[in-house]
């Protein structure tokens, strides 16, 4: 009865200048603060040798078609490209999701192939867009959930030089009308992860939709966050990386920082300055001149975090 | 044998006087839909029983028509795909998209009398 037939088928100019494709933010943990660094800049060059730093990498939608970028693949490998070339080896990549656009076996193949250049250790954790077929969710948890030891649909935790990340799905078993979602199962999964870490413990959560309520009409947020929050507030630097939203979001909220990446695919409208959440067009010219032109730095406490938008053409 | 061969008569027999009805009466009922900028349209569909309602993604990033009672679901629809559902059985059908649910609609599906929607 049912049959799926396939048919082929201003803002202000600063606010487009902070979203860009083709990038990667690299985080460096420096006495437990995170500071983050779009690639490109020359500042993410100036970072101390010895710290420890990691990348992260998200929305890639591989398989997407459309404009602005019709090849998101090598947008990818350009932004894999950059990440080749730091003068310091990240010690390893994390990928928040929508790595493909239809979670099709060839689109979760050439991102794998790309992203492989890089040589780095990389964790995963889906977006929505990969956990579309017909088993949902199954393509990516055979994919990536072994190596990680995932549970459920697929989340997981890891230590490196002394920071404990955590890898959570947000984008399994959605309910009609509301965000992005956790559930029962992971949370307890979480507090039992969490309950034997001391304090000082520098904790990285990261998953693809934001963990504070960006924009509730277009679904930017998750529903029961708050939980998850509640089990974080006792430790002395939470950062939670998000992606999803393909544009550069920060917040601090206590000892809490949230950052969202933006996507090496196509940029989105600001919260509510487009009829909807798709793809913003832009000129491909311009897509490129403003590749790596963000800055950020994340500071622990209160402080408003810092946002320097630069264009690459005037470094 | 004699009693297979009364019952295909009467099977005979019954789809004829189907067709007729059919033919005097409904016409095969199609309905269109798509999905604009993040939103079914209309998002509120009232049609007659037996009625087939296309859906045709028109937005550039992929949804889903997925029923909340499991009644119906279509697969990944990319830019143009279409999803088509029909609708025999009277009821209220709400749907949503499974990557966006904050995007829902209703198929509310009524029994037609004397040619008319009630």
């Amino acid at each position: 009865m049912a049959k799926d037939e396939k048919d082929d088928v201003d803002r202000r100019a600063a606010l487009e200048c902070m979203i860009w494709a083709g990038t990667g933010v690299l985080w460096t943990m420096a006495g437990g603060v995170p500071r983050s660094s779009v690639l490109g800049i020359s500042e993410a060059k100036a970072q101390p040798a010895s710290g420890f730093t990691f990348l992260q990498i998200s929305d890639s939608h591989i398989g997407f078609k459309h404009a602005p970028n019709p090849n998101p693949l090598a947008t990818l490998e350009e932004a894999i490209a950059k990440v080749g070339a730091l003068p310091q080896k990240p010690a390893f990549m994390i990928h928040t999701g929508d790595i493909t656009h239809l979670s099709k076996p060839e689109e979760f193949d050439n991102a794998d192939q790309v992203i492989g250049k890089a040589k780095l250790d990389t964790f995963y954790v889906p977006g929505e867009h990969d956990v579309i077929d017909e088993n949902p969710g199954t393509a990516y948890l055979e994919r990536y959930g072994k190596r990680t030891q995932a549970k459920g649909t697929g989340w997981y935790s890891f230590d490196n030089s002394g920071v404990h990340f955590v890898g959570l799905v947000n984008v399994a078993n959605l309910k009609a009308g509301g965000m992005g979602s956790l559930g029962a199962e992971q949370l307890a999964w979480l507090a039992d992860d969490l309950k034997d870490k001391s304090a000082s413990t520098p904790i990285v959560l990261f998953a693809h939709i934001p963990f504070w309520t960006v924009y509730a009409e277009w679904g930017w947020g998750t529903e029961d966050s708050a939980q998850v929050l509640d089990l974080a507030k006792r430790f002395g630097s939470v950062t939670v990386l998000n992606g999803h939203i393909h544009q550069i979001m920060q917040k601090a909220e206590g000892t809490l920082t949230f950052h969202t990446a933006r996507s090496t695919a196509f940029p989105m409208p600001a919260p509510g300055t487009a009829p909807g959440p798709g793809p913003m067009k832009v000129p491909e010219d311009k897509l490129r001149s403003v590749l790596g032109i963000t800055k950020i730095a994340v500071k622990r406490g209160t402080q408003p975090l810092a946002i320097t938008d630069s264009d690459l053409t005037k470094v | 044998m004699s009693l297979l061969r009364d019952s295909l008569c009467a099977f005979a027999a019954g789809s004829v006087v189907c067709c007729v009805v059919y033919g005097a009466t409904a016409l095969p009922a199609e309905t269109r839909a798509t999905i604009d900028n993040f939103m079914f349209k209309p998002d509120t569909i009232t049609v007659p029983v037996g009625t087939t309602v296309v859906w045709q993604n028109d937005d550039e990033i992929p949804h889903t028509v997925t029923s909340v009672d499991g009644t119906f679901h279509s697969s990944p629809l990319d830019t143009k795909d279409k999803f088509s559902f029909t609708f025999d059985k009277a009821g209220t059908f709400e749907y949503f998209c499974r990557l966006h649910p904050r995007m829902k609609g209703k198929v509310v599906v009524a029994v037609v009398n004397g040619g008319t929607v009630r």
